[in-house]
């Protein structure tokens, strides 16, 4: 780093994140200083309420500053896309607040709201961060955090054995990774992206960057749960509270898939003309993610459980992304992050109705959903919403998401020889995935129902259901919405 | 206007489904008028504007980033599928009259799923922006999932399964065509005029057609990629059957010439070589087709189950539809498009009358069991239908199908002159399945005997109601009025058929 | 100028309807529909008397209706065209007779017959091969019908095999004008005859399709060939005709039939007629075998219905000689006269034997319904005992068929015969063969029936009453007077085939 560190930037710059950090201390003060005697319900309400105000003062300076700034040199940055990642993950943890308002798990709520904005932070870090060092600091804030939010169920085995298991691949995924950055620093002599390609431009095939290659790809693929580093994500999935799967699948998912838009920009320079060979960086990722499509699909049809279910299919859907990565433009970058941001805010109602119905029938079983369209009509309605977005049919997000994406890889003129095969692959494996999308909702709509009882569900959880649905709906009808923070085509 | 068409069903759709379960007998009344509303509209457009060409509907910037727009047109050939559409609608919910009699029957999401179909239906023959058109192609195909696996009969999770799984296949391929197409064009626009002038590289062509086609095909019920078809519309409950055999396979045939054959002309031509005796994807899919006719009518003729007769029916029928899009005559082309709405509305016909006449009543559909019950006695109704439903789907002359048929043939003569000496055969089969099933079913010469010996007294059943009437009187009398003057439908089909893209009506060999 | 034709095919299809709503009463039904008949059977004289002698087209209706496809409504008679109307409606108004009070349903069978009459009609006066088309595959659901639901044992199986061979004639047919439609882009009768006439059909074939109007000569054979019947075709005849409800079988054997001859003379002959002049020799084989063979099949029958079912093989197989004898390759003028002869004589045996054929089996019905369903030929005899003029009269219809000079059979075929010598005197020579076993058949019919000893249960076998011989005076009259004046109907017959002639190139 050869640029002065000036603070004043990095104040500038962290504005958001340090609204967040303030808020987080803000809830731990407020349980501990007035709602200690308070019921738990009335702790968990006013904690999640702070989270969410705090989310969205930090939404409204974002908002209210779109300037590009960034600090030292460009370690950390601010450009629109970023803001608009950035916001989407504000938006994200709000909703993800809102629909842990009536969670029972834990009985230290003020904690958990103030770990969740922490991990909050990380992502925003992350989706920022252009230099390793700063993006080290950033995962690990968000990974530590949610490790420790996997385990925040104390009465339940199962979210002490998943918080393990995550753990343990975590920190030896990120191991892997400091240790990968160390030997890029050590080829390079610089830590910042942007300078990153042209020092490697020479030496891509020399062992050392072989090998710095395939531990960071290790690293990354391991946040994005992309196969072969995938084996935590169904466990986790499973294991951890429903608040805390649907953060781990939405927001954490955004901020690293902005992260390997940032870094493969930053290994693979964009080379309009050249053709031979691939970089060795590119070459993984698509292994990846034809190894993802593959896996995810197929074992998700197996599924009977319907967290494992989506966790598979996220894997199936980082996939898709990696594809778009892989594909390395401009266009295709933006195609990734709206991917990833629709994915996100659908993956968070899936989630969302996945803990209504655990409260109500005990489990995630197929079997527990029978019957949910007599129980509670509108309920199902959003679940059918979420599930036929995440297979892509339109006029859902989802399809648009995925249209954009295999659009843009396929006339990335870098990728002319292997986009048609990949899309073929992923379009088939796609039509495949309606099969367990569909398993779900016949649970829904065609079994009978084993209680006739309706569903008790909060207002406040039904509102933000339908609203997430109602978004989805409409990012479906008018994907131009979006565009004036992540460009389309 | 034609755009309400698709709106009315929307909306008629989300009423529906808002309405309370409990408000099950005003829930068809209100399917009923949102269809009839929609059957006008597509009438009153239909007969305003005659043979003339094309009638621009809308054209909204939709994703301008993405060169996509809302674009909504009608030629010949989409009003005279419009209107054919609005028949089967109607004639649907009267056939249907009957769901929501019961507690438990689920009304109200049973015709808003129905009227969502409709809808993504109407959206796909008036798209002429193809993003557009494959977005209602396949808001089309979750309706039919829950139509069939909640209120359809036999095996009808599987059945719903594979039929979705069948068209969302055929989709997935249709998309990648599309998308490679879209990116070849320069990902500038997705009308599908401009797509069609575009300059493909044959090379591209030559693949690019047979996916896409295949794709539509499924859909189609094209052989070897049929077999969705039998099961689905034998556990599909009536009106679904008659949507699905009636409406929808046309969207497979529709998507093939608006598509696959528009614009990618080329993929049609001989490949310089020949393989097997075939030299072209033409004469490829040629083959199929007629395989699709003969094959269909051949496995119809040994069926036991009254409802998979009129199943496999359907797929010979389709046979017959894809053979005259594939002469790439005028006159081929013009009977393809009539046969789609002929064989539209006798499918509806027939499936109406074995499902909703027949089995209703008796709560069977094997035709053995049928022999014993006298039904030429105990349901004359339905013994005239089907003897009128059945010589019309023979391709009696008289009624909308022969004409239809008669064209297909002379484009076949023109084009494989061997392949129309197969559909010849074909017809024949047809006759034989069809007079097979009419004399098990209802002039059976084993009636049910009793102790004695004597012929069992004949069973009495419910008495026709109104709506079923009404559907017969709609659907039979158009294919009547149509045997007798298609130039009713002739008139507007052949401009549109003429200003299709020039490379296509080439005929001749293939 | 009033539309007669379109008239004349209407008014047995309103009188269907209005017979559908008489329902269950018979004498309703009954009388409704023999009002239609004869008022069909006035109009038919109207248009026969109208057609006058110079041999062309009369009251032609001419008007677009697919033009894109060649179909235009056209209609016409000449003195073929007028001559098979009337033989239909005589034909229909003796089998509504025929037809007895009390069967099931009245009102649907007299509808279903009316339809029948009606679509019988629409073939005869039909000029466009799609209006013709029409009205020939309309008849068979009316014909299918009364035989399957008022027939008698087994007529299930009779029904569905008489209507899927025609069908597989007619399909045949059907692929054969196609083709020919997309090869000369017409489907007028008149337009592709003057167009064979003049040759150009064959290179207008053979440039559009191939070398293959040989092969669409046969394909229209074939749809004749199975209704007239040719024989090995008409494995379907015996069964149906014996099943069928005996008026229905009147109405088969008197008037369907001879849709098939009438197709071979207003299609065949005129558009195919120089192939199949090719292959002459063959066709005059199988018609000389239909003849012989036919007569010999009736020879062996045991059941009277089936005996006249072959019998019928055998008449028509002489039109059917004829029609072929009469295909020669071009240059062979001298033969003009033998031509006109032998076309005279098919033309007046389709008329003669339809009437002759129908008056048997009215006879044959009411045998049946005094004998509660009999009709082996050896259950009978000496009848001549208890019911002299049933008998009798039964007798001028039996030697009508056997070919007696003085009643009208014998004009017919000694004008085929006189024709048919010159032109192919193998043919003739071997089809008087069929005379002669035709003349045994007949008379081994009245030795067995009518006389002999009378078995006991037939001591009070009832005779013809009043108005039975009043109902069957005009046929055998009509009979008689063709046989001995027969150029009542001979000098416009003439006048059209002589017209005929002229125009084809043969």
């Amino acid at each position: 780093m050869n640029a002065l560190v000036n603070y004043g930037d990095l104040f500038k710059v962290t504005l958001p994140e340090t609204i967040l950090e303030v808020i987080s201390l803000l809830v731990l003060i407020v349980d501990l200083a007035w709602l200690r005697k308070a019921a738990q319900a009335t702790r968990m309400a006013a904690a999640c309420s702070l989270g969410v105000a705090g989310s969205a003062a930090a939404i409204a300076w974002i908002v209210g500053h779109p300037e590009r700034m960034s600090f030292a040199g460009g370690a950390l940055v601010a450009t629109p896309l970023v803001n608009a990642v950035q916001i989407g993950i504000l938006i994200l943890t709000a909703l993800v607040l809102l629909l842990s308002v009536k969670a029972e798990f834990s009985r230290n709520p003020a904690e958990f709201v103030a770990i969740v904005l922490l991990a909050t932070t990380g992502m925003m870090l992350v989706a920022a961060a252009r230099d390793l060092l700063v993006i080290f600091i950033g995962l690990e804030l968000l990974s530590l955090s949610l490790y420790v939010l996997t385990a925040f169920a104390k009465s339940s085995a199962q979210s002490a054995e998943a918080a393990l298991k995550y753990y343990l691949f975590g920190g030896m995924s990120a191991a892997f990774m400091l240790f990968g950055f160390s030997y890029l620093y050590g080829l390079t002599g610089t830590t910042n992206l942007s300078q990153m390609a042209y020092r490697l431009s020479g030496e891509a095939t020399i062992p050392l960057a072989v090998v710095a290659s395939v531990l960071i790809a290790a690293g990354l693929g391991f946040k994005v749960a992309a196969v072969p580093f995938h084996l935590w994500a169904p466990d986790t999935y499973q294991g951890a509270p429903a608040p805390v799967a649907a953060l781990i699948a939405s927001g954490s998912k955004v901020a690293s898939f902005a992260l390997l838009v940032a870094v493969t920009e930053g290994f693979v320079a964009p080379r309009s003309s050249e053709t031979t060979g691939h970089s060795l960086w590119i070459v993984l990722l698509l292994a990846m993610a034809a190894g993802s499509i593959v896996l995810g699909n197929l074992a998700a049809l197996v599924q009977t459980s319907v967290r494992r279910l989506l966790a598979y299919s996220a894997i199936a859907h980082a996939g898709y992304m990696l594809l778009g990565i892989a594909a390395n433009t401009a266009q295709s970058g933006a195609a990734v992050l709206y991917y990833a941001l629709t994915y996100a805010l659908t993956t968070v109602g899936a989630f969302g109705v996945i803990a209504i119905v655990e409260r109500a029938t005990g489990s995630d079983r197929l079997d527990a959903f029978a019957g949910l369209s007599r129980r509670n009509p509108l309920l199902a309605g959003t679940m059918l919403v979420f599930l036929l977005s995440l297979a892509g049919i339109p006029p859902l997000v989802g399809f648009w998401a995925k249209f954009n994406l295999l659009a843009a890889v396929l006339r990335a003129t870098t990728s002319t020889s292997w986009s048609l095969p990949l899309v073929i692959l992923a379009l088939g494996a796609s039509a495949v995935s309606l099969y367990y999308y569909l398993q779900v909702l016949k649970r829904v709509y065609v079994a009978k129902p084993t209680q006739t009882a309706p569903l008790p569900v909060s207002f406040l959880e039904l509102a933000t259901l339908t609203g997430i649905a109602l978004a989805v709906l409409l990012l479906g009808i008018f994907p131009g919405i979006l565009s004036g923070w992540i460009p389309l085509g | 206007m034609l755009a309400f068409t698709i709106y009315l069903s929307f909306a008629g759709a989300l009423l529906l489904a808002l309405l309370p379960s409990a408000w099950a007998r005003a829930s068809r009344v209100i399917a009923l008028l949102a269809a009839i509303a929609g059957f006008a509209v597509g009438f009153i457009a239909f007969t305003q504007a005659g043979g003339g060409g094309s009638i621009a509907i809308a054209d909204l910037p939709w994703v301008p980033q993405l060169g996509i727009r809302y674009t909504l047109a009608a030629d010949g050939i989409s009003r005279v599928l419009v209107l054919l559409t609005g028949l089967a609608a109607v004639a649907g919910i009267l056939f249907s009259w009957n769901v929501g009699d019961s507690e438990g029957d689920r009304a109200n999401e049973f015709f808003a799923f129905f009227l969502a179909l409709i809808g993504g239906v109407y959206g796909v023959f008036l798209s002429v922006d193809l993003f557009l058109l494959f977005v209602f192609y396949e808001i089309a195909i979750v309706p039919k999932y829950f139509l069939i696996a909640i209120w359809g009969s036999t095996r009808r999770e599987y059945a719903a399964m594979k039929l979705a799984l069948y068209s969302f296949a055929g989709s997935a391929m249709v998309l990648i065509g599309l998308l490679a197409a879209y990116a070849q064009a320069g990902g500038h626009s997705m009308n599908l005029q401009a797509l069609a002038r575009y300059p493909f590289p044959i090379s591209f062509q030559m693949w690019a057609f047979p996916l896409v086609f295949v794709g539509f095909a499924i859909l189609a019920g094209m052989w070897p990629f049929h077999t969705w078809a039998p099961t689905g519309h034998v556990a599909a409950p009536t009106a679904a059957s008659m949507l699905l055999a009636g409406v929808v396979m046309k969207l497979g045939a529709y998507g093939c010439l608006r598509v696959a054959m528009s614009l990618f002309p080329h993929g049609l031509d001989p490949w310089g070589f020949t393989f097997l005796g075939v030299g072209s994807w033409r004469t490829v899919f040629a083959l199929f087709a007629v395989i699709g006719i003969v094959y269909g009518g051949a496995v119809a003729l040994v069926q036991n189950d009254f409802k998979f007769v009129i199943g496999y029916s359907s797929v010979s029928h389709m046979g017959l539809v894809l053979l005259g899009l594939l002469t790439l005559t005028q006159i081929g082309i013009d009977g393809a498009v009539l046969q789609m709405f002929s064989h539209g509305i006798l499918a509806g016909l027939l499936f109406a009358t074995v499902g909703r006449i027949v089995y209703v009543r008796t709560h069977t559909r094997d035709l053995g069991a049928l022999s014993k019950l006298q039904l030429s006695k105990a349901m004359p109704f339905a013994a005239t239908l089907f003897v009128i439903a059945g010589m019309a789907s023979m391709g009696l002359p008289g009624f909308s199908g022969f004409i239809a048929e008669v064209q297909v043939l002379i484009g076949a003569w023109q084009a494989f002159p061997w392949f129309a000496i197969v559909a010849g055969v074909g017809i024949v089969v047809g006759v034989a399945y069809t007079l097979r099933a009419m004399q098990r079913a209802f002039f059976s010469d084993t009636p049910a005997v009793d102790a004695n010996g004597a012929p069992a007294p004949v069973p009495e059943y419910d008495p026709v109601t109104w709506p079923e009437i009404a559907g017969t009187v709609l659907l039979a009398g158009t294919s009547l009025l149509i045997g007798i003057y298609p130039r009713l439908l002739l008139d507007v089909i052949a401009p549109a058929v003429q200003a299709l893209p020039h490379a296509l009506l080439t005929g001749g060999r293939g | 100028m009033t539309p007669l034709l379109t008239i004349l095919t209407g008014i047995p299809a309103v009188g269907a309807l209005a017979a559908l709503l008489a329902g269950n009463r018979a004498g309703v039904a009954k009388a409704i529909a023999s009002i239609a008949a004869i008022a069909s059977l006035a109009l038919a004289l109207r248009v026969w008397l109208g057609v006058g002698s110079n041999g062309a087209m009369q009251f032609v209706e001419h008007s677009a209706w697919i033009p894109t496809l060649g179909i235009w409504y056209s209609l016409g008679v000449d003195g073929l065209g007028a001559l098979m109307l009337l033989l239909a409606a005589i034909v229909s108004l003796m089998a509504i007779a025929a037809s007895r009070k009390a069967s099931s349903n009245p009102g649907l069978y007299f509808a279903l017959i009316l339809l029948l009459e009606s679509g019988l009609f629409g073939t005869f006066t039909a000029l466009n091969f799609f209006h013709w088309f029409l009205f020939w595959e309309l008849s068979l659901i009316p014909a299918f019908f009364l035989i399957k639901l008022w027939g008698g044992e087994g007529r299930g199986a009779a029904a569905t095999q008489f209507f899927v061979y025609t069908m597989v004639g007619s399909v045949s047919l059907l692929l054969a004008f196609l083709a020919l439609f997309f090869a000369t882009g017409s489907m007028d009768f008149e337009v592709l005859a003057s167009m064979a006439a003049s040759g150009e059909i064959a290179t207008a074939i053979a440039s559009h399709v191939g070398p293959v109007s040989l092969w669409l000569a046969l394909a229209t054979l074939l749809g004749f060939a199975v209704k007239v019947p040719l024989m090995p075709f008409h494995t379907w005849l015996p069964d149906t005709y014996s099943k069928a409800p005996t008026p229905v079988t009147m109405l088969l054997t008197g008037a369907m039939s001879k849709m098939g001859v009438y197709g071979l003379l207003r299609l065949a002959l005129p558009i195919f007629g120089a192939q199949l002049a090719q292959i002459r020799t063959p066709l005059l084989v199988l018609a000389t075998l239909t003849v012989v063979a036919g007569a010999w099949a009736a020879a062996v029958q045991k059941d009277l219905k089936r005996v006249f079912a072959y019998s019928s093989v055998n008449h028509l197989g002489y039109c059917l000689v004829a029609i072929f004898a009469v295909a020669l390759p071009p240059g062979s003028s001298a033969l003009a006269l033998s031509q006109t002869a032998a076309l005279n004589g098919v033309v007046l045996q389709m008329f003669n034997h339809g009437l002759t054929a129908a008056s048997i089996f009215w006879f044959l019905s009411m045998l049946e319904s005094r004998s509660d369903g009999l009709l082996g030929i050896g259950d009978f005899g000496g009848l001549r005992k208890p019911a002299p003029v049933f008998c009798g009269l039964m007798g001028i219809a039996l030697f009508s068929s056997l070919g007696l000079p003085g009643l009208n059979g014998f004009v017919s075929e000694f004008l085929i015969f006189r024709g048919v010598f010159p032109l192919s005197w193998i043919s003739a020579t071997v089809s008087v063969l069929g005379l002669l076993i035709t003349a045994a058949v007949i008379l081994t019919v009245i030795q067995r029936v009518f006389t002999g000893p009378v078995p006991e249960r037939w001591k009070a076998f009832p005779d013809l009453t009043t108005s039975e011989r009043f109902a069957l005076a005009p046929a055998l009259i009509l009979l008689a007077v063709l046989g001995l004046a027969p150029q009542l109907i001979l000098g416009t017959v003439n006048a059209t085939v002589m017209h005929w002639l002229a125009g084809w190139r043969l």
